[in-house]
């Protein structure tokens, strides 16, 4: 039986949520989501440095949501719309976690366990001369993505990421990026 | 030469490069989904500077917030400011950080690694 995606959404959430979005991500959408999230974040008590960690990181995970989901399998389009994205915030006794998921073509599955995991086995001080490293060398895609995306979520984080691939059909799975920031 | 002021909106940061007094600022936020588009007539603009840049220039470099994508053409900006910095001229960057932003401050350090200009780390507080 394949993946269903209103199920997963539901699950994901589960209860006490700070915020939850799913639906098409457009740049319209994500300066809505900003906003939100910035007005919730400045009336909890939470300590500045963790509220912009937060917004940082989130800013991030939107864009790399933009430029980066691939569309949603044909079968879904109708309901989903064609660029599907999930996000749900919760607040943690310290710090914060935060869950994003897209759909991702079944090619990119391999590249992307594989970087998340080196990611995580990389010390601060490491992640800190990768980050400088391509800052350095690589050059924007057309899209404006710079490959750093990732890096710099490790980086502010300060935690390993956890990640899902929800297997769809043969040419779709759900991608969901677990990052706990503290 | 044309001062270059551009309005700071939720996304983009203000900008105010004024060649008359060698100052060259940045500050609010830089977020946008794909900043070359905002951020090249900026280092076009520092290209032409460079022809007639004063002897001291001043960078004030003030963000909220910046996204992966505007963290390489700030590294494009300061890559000019280091053009003019080598042919004379002294370049200043100012690096300003909330006193509670780790992060900025240490993405200021990053910067200063990379980029051949003296920077100042300024701690803004309250």
């Amino acid at each position: 039986m394949s993946l269903d995606i209103n199920q997963l959404y539901v699950s994901v959430c589960g209860s006490d949520t700070f915020f939850t979005f799913r639906g098409e991500i457009t740049s319209e959408r994500i300066n809505a989501i900003l906003e939100d999230i910035e007005a919730k974040l400045a009336n909890i008590s939470s300590e500045v440095r963790m509220q912009k960690k937060v917004y940082n990181i989130l800013v991030e995970c939107l864009q790399n949501l933009y430029h980066h989901a691939d569309t949603v399998p044909v079968d879904l389009i109708e309901q989903l719309g064609n660029n599907y994205g999930m996000v749900v915030l919760k607040k943690l006794d310290k710090g914060f976690s935060l869950k994003v998921g897209n759909f991702v073509v079944n090619d990119k599955v391999k590249f992307l366990s594989e970087k998340i995991e080196k990611l995580n086995s990389l010390s601060a001080e490491a992640l800190k001369e990768m980050y400088k490293f391509i800052l350095t060398y690589q050059k924007l895609s057309p899209k404006g993505g710079g490959g750093l995306g990732l890096i710099d979520i490790a980086r502010k984080s300060n935690h390993h990421l956890k990640y899902y691939f929800y297997p769809y059909d043969d040419t779709y799975s759900f991608y969901e990026l677990d990052i706990i920031i503290v | 030469m044309d001062t270059l002021l551009i309005e700071g909106t939720p996304k983009t940061p203000t900008v105010r490069f004024d060649a008359s007094k060698g100052l060259v600022e940045l500050k609010g936020r830089s977020i946008p989904e794909n900043s070359i588009e905002f951020y090249k007539p900026l280092v076009d603009w520092l290209e032409s500077y460079a022809k007639e840049a004063k002897p001291q220039t001043q960078v004030n470099i003030q963000l909220e917030y910046f996204n992966t994508s505007s963290s390489k053409c700030i590294l494009d900006v300061f890559k000019k400011l280091e053009v003019i910095h080598k042919a004379n001229p002294s370049v200043t960057i100012n690096w300003y950080y909330d006193q509670d932003d780790e992060d900025m401050l240490e993405a200021g350090q990053d910067y200063e690694s990379i980029i051949r200009v003296p920077f100042k780390m300024m701690e803004v507080t309250g």
